[in-house]
């Protein structure tokens, strides 16, 4: 209880963190945001005052899985996250108020917390018709989000809208939804993708921004090493029998009742980056392939275009010379992963990048005319 | 206009002050309101506008049906997987596809679990605020809060000690001067009822429930793999069962049998120890604001879900009722038939949306939407900066569904209302006794009051369903079924070449139905029309108004610019505008990517 009237600065010396590198993170976000060393101590001084980091939340195109997820974190426990560790300023889907007080809300963060507070993003803006598909106030989303990213210290993409576009800015995309590191330029974006993230994965990245007074380190397209490194296949408790050649051949058929691999009903965790194979969902009682049905690769981008959720990987034969570069130790795992994906390969090597057909098929072409 | 009377019966008077609501908050996804207000600053004319558009039906367009789950899924993820079963249900009417009494009876508890979890979190943390004082909280005695909780429930946390150390914890948060989610609430407005015992009560409740809907949910993790978003399957579902004998590890186990089992029990103990006692308590201080009734005493409609019978859509086999009741005639409950040309139709007349001729509504499997935004000659402002729509001309992204040309509410209240009219006892019994004990005539149910109290009635209902279709899941694999997925018309090459069919639900927040038609193994058209469609629905051509503004008129304001009263009502509808939105284009014209480098 008494973390409540503790400051940002006294929860991290608790934690263990130097002066010196508390001073090195305000230095660094003021640059991010183009303050200079007076911003860096202005931000400084903030954080060693305020209880809790202002956290502003927005809402572009989206599904709300995202908020969701959130509040099932099971450890921390999202009220003690809104109670002790963050000040959920602002939240359209939980907020008190509305309209104009809402939109008050926003300016006076602007303004009195300029550098200190983070821009949560949950689902993306349509650039299409002015950007009117996503209409906040009156006004374009775009603007209200370029707005606010302007003063933030840091930005958090919320799950697979905000980070690469999601569902909406699936083929043929009419909104011209976009991923918002595509209009917020002058800042790093962390992201956090999936569909939703899963929500110890969201609290996770939150509480350790207040635990160790960084940001997470972040891999080439700006995810958290720290859970976006492996692959679900490489930590998935099915892989033996990959590696055994033991797979499920239709839904409920004897080898779906005894657990085998999901490969050949079209898993996607070969190319899947994500922590559901170890972290699970919902305090850890299943994940997709646990209960059943293959991983659709929620995390990756463009995971909509990559063709059917029940279509077999083909770009399994990357997986063996990938595997010497990343984590996949044994020789004889590559080299089964090969061979099934050549047994498997109906066609030779496919452009994930566009719509297929379904091998078995029988009719000609009539997807959307464009791919395929 | 300034004032006229609308075909279904409500007067409009748009001559007074405009009172504008934007955004609209603790709801899914974007939505603005604007009414004016007479002199005695009570409503006179409702404007609800759905203020987003994210086009899902046009880039289902030439997929694989047995995606279309997931796709449609990420229409909402509040009420997550109410569309995916939705979609499944029409790609096996148009493809005749059976499936297992396993495969009904996990689809069922999927759903009921849906109903306990999304209408529990409905009312604490998307509308308690509109009742709950939380300022007020701190002035509250611990000891008669306490007191107050032992009077109303059994529920064990309701120790002086527990309410005094949460109330400590809240004027820490208070006095830190950062009020997070509170922060700029309406606390003290004079619409507020309840004392403060009252509302320490509710706020310890909130905070307990926000911890505990997350257990709910497991049970999607179980049978789904995951929540928001599980994982669902055309022709069964995807989890095995496997009780027995080697890999039982590996699939639906005794183990898994009794988590979702044990469960079950917590949520019969929360909503039957604290979300009903709460309801009851708050209810009983405002039983004299019966505003917010609109259509609800008029025109309602369900489709009826959780058939107890495996692929048995009949009236009889569904245990939520199916139906429509028009010009609030209780004795007559009409039928409701998804194909049938003439009964469900849209219209776009007033929404952003093209149609060759607009006096025309659409049949779903007809259906055709062209994004055309643009705002009438009265609005006030900029096209990129509204200050006020024009509602004579295009003032929505919503269309206007109407069944027969009616327009209709959907949700707990209508399909309570129909099953009291059908005299289910089920439904009529828990009602009959609520409203005694609120001592108030049946009349009442159709407020936003009885909205609310409806939504309560039914989160109890559907936790005990689910205690029974768990119990049936357990019977039927006892009696050596453990069945789980019909793989006959699994592969593309057994369909036929083209097909077409409906497939329907009662989402939480009311009737939904997505309409398919496939053509040599791909989606030829997709329409959904889902529940805050009907009940947010902008004016149809003859100018009948939807639910939402039907239920803000002849409401009072205590403060035009704290709008308190019109949150309340539009919460109780429990809206979903991600739902909403959607548009199937004829064309699916594809538009430039953008590359912004």
């Amino acid at each position: 209880m008494g973390a409540a009237t503790e400051t940002f600065y006294e929860v991290i010396r608790r934690q263990g963190i130097t002066r010196r590198s508390f001073i090195k993170f305000c230095s660094l976000t003021a640059t991010s945001l183009g303050l200079g060393s007076m911003g860096a101590s202005q931000i400084a001084q903030a954080l060693e005052s305020k209880p809790r980091v202002p956290v502003i939340w927005m809402h572009g195109l989206e599904c709300t899985c995202c908020s969701e997820s959130f509040i099932r974190s099971a450890h921390p426990l999202v009220k003690d996250v809104v109670l002790s560790m963050i000040s959920l300023d602002y939240d359209d889907t939980l907020m008190a108020a509305a309209g104009h007080q809402a939109e008050a809300i926003l300016e006076e963060t602007r303004k009195k917390h300029k550098g200190q507070y983070v821009l949560a993003v949950e689902g993306n803006p349509p650039l299409n018709e002015d950007g009117m598909f996503c209409i906040d106030g009156g006004r374009p989303f775009v603007e209200k989000l370029k707005e606010m990213a302007e003063d933030a210290m840091a930005v958090v993409a919320w799950g697979s809208c905000a980070s690469w576009g999601c569902v909406q800015a699936a083929k043929p995309n009419p909104t011209q939804a976009t991923p918002i590191d595509k209009v917020i330029r002058n800042k790093p974006v962390i992201k956090v993708p999936g569909c939703p993230p899963i929500a110890e994965v969201m609290t996770g990245v939150i509480t350790y921004i207040i635990t160790f007074g960084k940001l997470p380190e972040l891999d080439r397209q700006g995810r958290p090493k720290m859970f976006y490194s492996q692959r679900i296949h490489d930590k998935c408790y099915r892989r033996p029998h990959f590696d055994a050649g033991q797979f499920v051949e239709q839904w409920d058929d004897d080898a779906a009742r005894k657990g085998f691999c999901l490969y050949k009903m079209g898993c996607k965790g070969p190319t899947t980056y994500n922590a559901c194979s170890t972290v699970r969902w919902n305090g850890g009682v299943s994940f997709p392939i646990q209960s059943g049905h293959g991983c659709i690769g929620c995390s990756e981008d463009g995971f909509w275009d990559k063709g059917s959720f029940y279509e077999r990987l083909t770009t399994i034969q990357q997986f063996g010379i990938e595997a010497n570069a990343d984590k996949i130790g044994a020789t004889v795992a590559g080299a089964v992963g090969v061979a099934i994906a050549a047994h498997a390969a109906v066609t030779t090597v496919r452009n994930l990048s566009r719509r297929k057909e379904v091998p078995d098929s029988n009719g000609g072409d009539k997807s959307n005319g464009k791919s395929a | 206009m300034t004032n006229v009377t609308t075909p279904n019966g409500f007067k409009l008077d748009n001559a007074g002050r405009r009172v504008v609501v934007d955004p609209v908050t603790r709801i899914e996804g974007h939505l603005r309101v604007e009414v004016n207000v007479d002199s005695n600053n009570v409503i006179r004319n409702a404007v609800s506008t759905g203020t987003m558009w994210r086009g899902i039906e046009v880039i289902l367009k030439g997929r694989d049906p047995r995606d279309a789950w997931a796709f449609t899924q990420r229409i909402c993820g509040v009420c997550t997987g109410t569309h995916a079963l939705t979609s499944v249900r029409a790609v096996e009417n148009a493809l005749g596809i059976a499936i297992p009494e396993n495969a009904n009876t996990i689809r069922n508890i999927m759903q009921l679990a849906l109903y306990v979890h999304d209408h529990l979190v409905h009312f604490y943390h998307l509308h308690a605020l509109d009742w709950v004082d939380v300022v007020s909280a701190l002035k509250a005695d611990p000891k008669a809060t306490s007191a107050l909780a032992q009077s109303i429930s059994p529920w064990p946390m309701s120790s002086p000690g527990y309410f005094k150390d949460l109330q400590l914890r809240l004027q820490k948060f208070v006095e830190s001067g950062q009020l997070g989610p509170f922060k700029n609430g309406y606390w003290g407005h004079p619409a507020y009822k309840l004392p403060p015992e009252a509302n320490l009560m509710a706020v310890a409740h909130y905070l307990e429930a926000l911890d505990f809907q997350k257990e709910i949910v497991k049970i999607h993790a179980v049978y789904g793999g995951k929540n928001p978003h599980p994982n669902w399957l055309v022709g069964g579902v995807p989890c095995a069962i496997n009780v027995d004998g080697a890999g039982a590890v590996g699939a639906v186990n005794m183990e898994r049998l009794n988590l979702v089992s044990s469960i079950i029990d917590q949520s019969i103990a929360f909503i039957e120890q604290v979300y009903i006692p709460d309801l009851i308590a708050i209810a009983g201080f405002y039983k004299d604001w019966l505003y917010g009734g609109g259509l609800a005493s008029k025109s309602v409609m369900s489709y009826g879900d959780i058939p107890e019978y495996a692929n048995d859509y009949s009236d009889k086999s569904l245990q939520l009722p199916r139906g429509v009741i028009l010009n609030g005639n209780l004795n007559e409950v009409l039928p409701v038939d998804l194909h049938a040309p003439d009964q469900i139709q849209e219209y776009v007349t007033h929404s952003w949306y093209k149609y060759p001729d607009e006096k025309r509504g659409l049949h779903p499997y007809d259906g055709i939407t062209e994004p055309n935004f643009a705002l009438g000659p009265n609005a006030k402002g900029t096209r990129t900066n509204i200050e006020a729509v024009d509602e004579a001309a295009k003032y929505s992204f919503l269309k206007a569904p109407r069944w027969k040309g009616n327009a209709v509410e959907v949700g707990p209240l209508a399909r309570y209302i129909i099953g009291y009219a059908q005299g289910k006892p089920e439904f009529k019994e828990p009602t009959e006794k609520l409203l005694k004990a609120l001592d108030v005539p049946v009349t009442a149910l159709f407020s936003t009051l009885g909205r609310t109290a409806a939504r309560g009635l039914e989160c109890q209902w559907a936790v005990h369903k689910l205690r029974a279709a768990q119990d049936k899941l357990v019977a039927t694999i006892k009696a050596g079924d453990s069945s789980t997925a019909n793989v006959d018309k699994w592969q593309p090459s057994s369909w036929a070449s083209q097909a077409k069919g409906a497939g329907f639900t009662e989402a939480p927040r009311g009737a939904l139905a997505h309409w398919i038609k496939i053509k040599d193994g791909r989606i030829d058209n997709y329409q959904c029309v889902v529940p805050t469609t009907w009940n947010g629905s902008p004016r149809d051509p003859q100018g009948n108004i939807g639910a939402f503004e039907a239920a803000l008129l002849d409401t009072p304001m205590a403060d035009p610019n704290q709008p308190l009263e019109i949150l309340r009502t539009l919460h109780s509808f429990d809206p979903c505008l991600a739902c909403s939105t959607h548009v199937m284009s004829e064309d699916g014209q594809e538009m430039t990517r953008v590359t912004v480098r």
